[in-house]
């Protein structure tokens, strides 16, 4: 079945790399072909003489292959496996035919051969420079209906995936002495050089095997063998170096600060049926000490009318096919040219028995080498000839061919148009790397000139044009030295930038100088002439250079463009900055294994299971799974919470507080510490005592608060809020290590170190006694504001009686490990006597019946610790905390602030939202006066109404004020009250 | 990514293990309470936010969880110099760089015309 | 922790039963462990070595072994100091005499030991810091971040890591692991 015949009837037998036997099918638009191992999208296609291959974005233009690498600017499929594995917008000169590939062309509708949207080519006038600036201006109101969905549908070209990617991507941190960039000669030779002085040296290349242009440059010997077996035999010899990697398939996308790179690897792209184990692509994020740019130099095409039609393509792309793929692009070829490197396409063809049209040189004096081999090859050269024009519908015709300057033009049948006007080093990498360039004013071309970071450009990047002296610069890039040889048959000369014949400031024709974005000289031009001087203003203004190709082939056309018209020189106009990524890189492989369970830490307390187990229902708190509340069967969360309410103020509950930031605080200096830390005075605390604390910034604003606990002279355990804890310990850390260094203390975060497990209400010395040793918990030994350190279940455990609840509590802390075995056996033993478990809901409820304020709900980093009825908790003893100065600040202690209070509804089932805004006078006119907002709003099953917390202006002072939070549909009238709406003079707590 | 070079490690490591933590060499007034709004607006409020060498304080807090000073440039992202958290604003010798070059859009951004 | 310490019944630790890796990477939870983080200042180093009975290192980037406890140098002033048995590192750390801060932190920690030829491999797929033998050799320890949590890992063999990280952060210190695993036999 396999054939060399079914791979293609262009494909020229004994050419190519290819092997004959090795097929692969594929399908595009539906129809099915034989590809050959090894082929890409493009190769294969134009193996069967298939040249069109999408529609342009604007204009919708038939559209084939431009180029044989990744500089495509044209041939972008889309590429599937199935539903979910698909990928729109890949350039088909990059994808790598594997067996079974669903291939469809973009941007057509509804065929590839009749698209509807080329009827926007008869209307181009209208599709001009500046298009959307100028169209979609007026009326406003057309924005959201017709012009904002118009041009999403014309943005972009590929229609993305709808279901989840099934794939995995990978991730991987590597280091490397030298990271080489590109693995053509120069690249090979640096890497061999680097490697043999023992560095640790990384090679990579974005093709499948190494070798660069060797993959099309068949007269170039290396070491006297064939370029591009030398290439292969190096990259083997490399590749068995235990100080070697080499990368294949793998693009450098990025080069960013302090030698820090980002490579793509595609690991499963080409393959046709990947293992499950293999991630499809792997993101290498590299930091080189040094970096070595090999990264070549791409053609570029000319810019002429009607250059843009299916059949036209670079010279060097068209050598690939045939010396590479074994792909003859056409049987009649016609060539156009600037520069040397077409002629040695053509005679590549010629002898592959492709019959040459012409070749049309728009330069007078072409060399007499290349002449000569001509003449021998029985090719008719025209110089100072230019194609004008082309014709044909869905592919090239025929070329129209003048002498420059005027003359007769003539039609010549041809069904493919080689094109070359030089070459463009590929300064990408470098530029992103903060180099600064030169123009090469001779050469017609930006070099690198000032280096930012450890690096060095060698080769077709850096405009070294004589192959041994591409040789000597690599070695010498690699730091090491040895000799080898390198030959070709002609040394290149020649190549222009901007317009050609015939395509000039006073024409009309369409010649593309973006074909990605459909962009024209004429187009750059008109952006000249309406007031864009400077090459940024000309991008945006006409797209150029911004499509996914990123003005690979075109930005140095259309500088030159634009130069000409302003008047000015290249370097005058400047450069568009190159940014990364180089090609287009998946989210997938940027995301790398943050999906599903890593795309953040859960993190779960040593109780979770237990709590699940329970029924709980968990809600998120920063990265922490809390349970939330307890429903019991055909509960739902209000009647569960009003039950859990109920029954810890009459009995007791028990409660996960494991996730309460802890921080150890040890030291002869700690109590000083904590007394610059916090607004409290701290050395009056006995150990065996605790107390709460507020933290203020500098600013005077309310940080955090928690209780601390002195367990001796020089040790404190100090909580912190749940979400508090990271930034609170920094703070802290902050201030000792740069501001109180002189302290003898230290800081020790223990928030997992203990599972913590409360137990609150009546019941609750009764629950815990018998589990209690080493501390006498009666009310007069250990009373409110206790804390010990002792023993339960014969476990070392910290017991602070305390209370977030305004019921008698204690708050057991276990080393996390025994938190499960202790929860359970406390849990068993209350559970009969009439005892619930409950969540954060029910604590928040509870607290709030107390008017016991959560930092970051009822405070928003505008609050004084006066502002929230704090103020006892600031002594006014201490010489200096952080925020004494703060709080002094005018705006902080003037009258009329908003201060934390109370708000009971009229309404006593009414339960207000928060966030709701409160004023004075309802009825008066909008916007209105707000005086503050609902802080905190529950349904209290204990008060048996509605309670809320607010910050109010002047707020104390309006205490049995009436005040009214206006709604969209209705008013709530709310009086002012204090915060503590049950058990006002706070007897339980002591019981 | 930046690479950063910890005075108290005594290697460069990625930006991953640092936090940025502002302005070095901003000394807490030892007699806070007693200073005017004026000067306490100038300690906690008021920074230069300069374009080009900056002192700055970052913390190792995936690593040693030392706070420590650098001098960095903004405009290149180099870092000059990184020293101890307490040491004296260190001095550097003057680096002119004043380079013939095409310039790219960034380094004319701010004279559009 | 004697005291409690053999009371192994009433324990969960948080990655009992993990077991997991490829072909070229074990993983395996490590054994409960006592854990402390001692701070001192450089003056009282040797007194709280000799009490521990492990020279606590100066060397950034460094650890010491001894008498079955690991001494890591996790900052100028800061160790991590871990004993395979129970074996009284706070009252030890205590016995010396010397100022200093020591906090208990066994069940803070929990650690994953990464071990095999693709070790350093699945830790890179998380960990920016360079783990090739030349930089990183057996022994050398350091406070890092792995994805998106804080780790210590320490050198155990040429192709061994003790992976500290805290309790909560284990399950995704251990799922990453997994894929990094997965990809390093690839």
């Amino acid at each position: 079945m396999s054939t060399s015949s079914n791979s293609g009837t262009f494909r020229i037998k004994g050419a190519g790399r290819l092997t004959p036997a090795r097929t692969a099918r594929f399908t595009f638009d539906g129809k099915s072909y034989t590809a050959l191992e090894g082929d890409t999208v493009a190769s294969a296609l134009l193996a069967h003489g298939v040249h069109l291959l999408g529609r342009s974005f604007k204009y919708h233009r038939p559209r084939g292959i431009l180029s044989a690498g990744p500089e495509e600017p044209n041939a972008l499929i889309d590429v599937s496996r199935d539903a979910a594995r698909r990928q729109p917008n890949v350039r088909a000169t990059v994808q790598e035919v594997f067996d079974g590939a669903k291939i469809a062309s973009q941007n057509r509708w509804p065929s590839l051969k009749f698209d509807v949207g080329a009827i926007n080519n008869l209307f181009s006038p209208f599709f001009a420079a500046g298009f959307y600036y100028k169209t979609f201006m007026w009326p406003r109101e057309a924005w959201v209906k017709i012009y904002e969905p118009f041009i999403r549908r014309a943005a972009g070209l590929g229609v993305a995936p709808t279901e989840e990617d099934p794939d995995h991507y990978a991730n991987r941190y590597a280091h490397c002495d030298v990271l080489v960039a590109g693995a053509g000669v120069a690249g090979l030779t640096a890497a061999l050089s680097a490697a043999a002085t023992g560095q640790s040296v990384f090679l990579v290349d974005e093709q499948p095997e190494v070798g660069g242009a060797l993959h099309y440059d068949t007269a170039t010997t290396i070491d006297g063998q064939n370029g591009y077996d030398w290439a292969q035999a190096t990259a083997a010899r490399l590749k068995a170096m235990p100080n070697v990697t080499v990368l294949t398939r793998t693009t450098v996308f990025g080069y960013y600060n302090h030698g820090f790179l980002g490579l793509v690897e595609r690991v499963t792209d080409h393959v046709a049926k990947p293992g499950k184990d293999l991630p499809r692509e792997r993101l290498w994020q590299v930091r080189a000490k040094k970096v070595v740019l090999a990264t070549g130099s791409i053609e570029r095409h000319m810019v002429f009318a009607n250059n843009d039609r299916p059949g036209i393509m670079l010279a060097s792309a068209a050598r690939t096919f045939l010396n590479h793929h074994g792909v003859a692009v056409g049987r009649q070829v016609g060539i156009y040219t600037a520069h040397d490197s077409a002629y040695e396409t053509a005679f590549d063809l010629k002898r592959a028995g492709v019959s040459i049209a012409a070749i049309v040189d728009c330069r007078a004096d072409p060399g007499e080498a290349l002449l000569a081999e001509a003449r021998g090859l029985g090719i008719s050269v025209l110089s100072g000839h230019s194609v004008t024009d082309t014709g044909g519908r869905l592919r090239i015709s025929s070329m129209t061919v003048a002498r420059n300057g005027g003359g007769d033009a003539r039609k010549i049948a041809v069904d493919a148009l080689i094109v070359s006007a030089g070459w463009t080093p590929s300064v990408h990498l470098f530029s992103q790397s903060r180099g600064k360039l030169r123009f090469d004013d001779v050469n017609q071309r930006f070099l690198p000139n000032i280096y930012a970071q450890d690096c060095v450009s060698v080769g077709g990047c850096n405009g070294t044009d004589d192959l041994a002296e591409l040789i000597d610069e690599a070695i010498a890039a690699g730091g090491g030295s040895f000799a080898l040889s390198g030959e070709n048959r002609f040394e290149w000369t020649g190549g222009m930038i901007g317009a050609a014949e015939g395509a000039g400031p006073d024409t009309t024709v369409k010649a593309f100088v973006d074909f990605q974005h459909d962009v024209t000289a004429k187009d750059i031009r008109l952006a000249v002439r309406e007031g864009m001087h400077s090459i940024e203003h000309i991008k945006r203004f006409t797209t150029n250079g911004m499509a996914s190709d990123q003005g690979k082939l075109s930005n140095m056309h259309g500088l030159a463009i634009a130069a000409e018209m302003l008047d000015r020189p290249i370097p005058q106009v400047g450069l568009t900055t190159f940014r990364a990524p180089y090609t287009p890189v998946t989210y997938g492989t940027l995301v790398g294994h943050s999906r599903g369970e890593l795309f953040d830490p859960a993190r779960k307390t040593p109780m979770h299971a237990l709590e699940a187990g329970e029924g709980a229902e968990f809600e998120d708190v920063g990265n922490w799974k809390r349970a939330w509340y307890y429903p019991k069967r055909g509960e739902d969360m209000l009647a569960a919470v009003n039950r859990e309410c109920r029954t810890v103020r009459e009995v007791a509950g028990v409660f996960n507080g494991s996730t309460l930031g802890k921080i150890e605080v040890v030291g002869p200096d700690a109590a000083q510490f904590l007394n610059l830390i916090y607004t409290n005075a701290w050395g009056s605390l006995k150990p065996g005592k605790s107390r709460y604390g507020i933290m203020t910034r500098e600013d005077g604003f309310v940080y955090d608060d928690g209780v601390v606990g002195r367990l001796a002279e020089d040790r404190f355990h100090v909580t912190t809020t749940t979400g508090g804890a990271p930034r609170v310990l920094h703070h802290m850390e902050d201030y000792l290590q740069t501001e109180f260094p002189h302290l003898r203390v230290w800081l020790t975060s223990t928030t997992e170190q203990w599972a913590v497990i409360a137990v609150q209400g009546p019941k609750a010395r009764e629950i815990i006694q018998p589990f209690v040793e080493g501390v006498d918990i009666s009310n007069e030994a250990f009373p409110h504001m206790s804390v010990a350190e002792c023993s339960v279940m014969g476990v070392p455990a910290r017991l602070f009686r305390v209370s977030f609840t305004g019921e008698l509590g204690y708050e057991i802390n276990v080393p996390a490990d025994y938190g499960p075995a202790v929860w359970k056996a406390i849990w068993e033993r209350a559970e009969p006597m009439g005892a619930c478990l409950y969540g954060t809901e029910t604590m928040h409820v509870l607290r709030a019946e107390k008017g016991y304020i959560i930092v970051g709900q009822d405070t928003d980093g505008t609050v004084t610790p006066y502002d929230a009825g704090l103020g006892w908790a600031v002594s006014s003893k201490k010489p200096d905390f952080v925020g004494i100065r703060g709080l002094k600040r005018p705006d902080l202690v003037r009258e009329g602030r908003k201060q934390l209070v109370g708000l009971l509804t009229k309404d006593p089932a009414l339960v207000l939202e928060e966030g709701g805004q409160i004023v004075a006078d309802p009825n008066q006119a909008k916007p209105m006066t707000m005086l503050g907002h609902v802080t905190s709003a529950y349904w209290s099953e204990n008060c048996g109404r509605s309670i809320a917390l607010a910050l109010v202006a002047g707020g104390r002072a309006r205490i049995g004020e009436t005040l009214y939070v206006p709604l969209k549909d209705r008013t709530i009238e709310v009086e002012v009250t204090d915060m503590v709406f049950f058990d006002k003079d706070g007897g339980r707590i002591h019981g | 990514m930046l690479l950063i070079h910890c005075p108290y490690c005594e290697e460069d490591r990625s930006e991953l293990e640092f936090r940025w933590a502002g302005e070095a060499h901003i000394a807490r007034p030892e007699n806070i309470s007693a200073i005017s709004d004026e000067e306490f607006a100038e300690y906690f409020f008021l920074r230069n936010n300069e374009k080009g060498l900056t002192y700055e304080r970052w913390r190792h807090i995936h690593g040693c969880g030392r706070f420590f000073n650098a001098a960095r440039d903004t405009v290149s992202d180099r870092f000059l110099m990184t020293y101890k958290a307490g040491m004296p604003k260190q001095m550097l010798p003057e680096t002119g760089a004043s380079e013939e070059t095409v310039e790219t859009y960034e380094a004319t951004e701010g004279d559009a015309r | 922790m004697a005291d409690y310490g053999a009371d192994l019944v009433n324990r969960t630790s948080p990655l009992s039963g993990f077991h997991g890796g490829s072909s070229t990477v074990r993983l395996e939870a490590a054994p409960p462990a006592e854990r402390i983080s001692l701070r001192a200042r450089a003056e009282d180093v040797a007194a709280l070595s000799s009490a521990l009975g492990v020279d606590l290192p100066v060397r950034p980037k460094t650890s010491a072994s001894a008498n079955a406890r690991s001494a890591l140098w996790l900052g100028p002033d800061e160790w991590l100091v871990i004993a395979e048995e129970n074996g009284g590192l706070m009252q030890a750390a205590k016995n010396s005499g010397a100022l200093h801060s020591a906090t208990d932190v066994s069940h803070r920690n929990t650690a994953i030991l990464v071990s095999g030829p693709g070790a350093a491999a699945a830790i890179n797929a998380g960990c920016p810091q360079d783990l090739s033998l030349k930089v990183f050799p057996v022994g050398a320890c350091s406070r890092t971040v792995f994805g998106k949590v804080e780790i210590v890992l320490l050198r155990t063999g040429d192709e061994a890591f003790r992976m500290e990280v805290w309790r909560s952060f284990s399950d995704y210190a251990f799922g990453l692991l997994a894929e990094g695993a997965q990809d390093a036999a690839v």
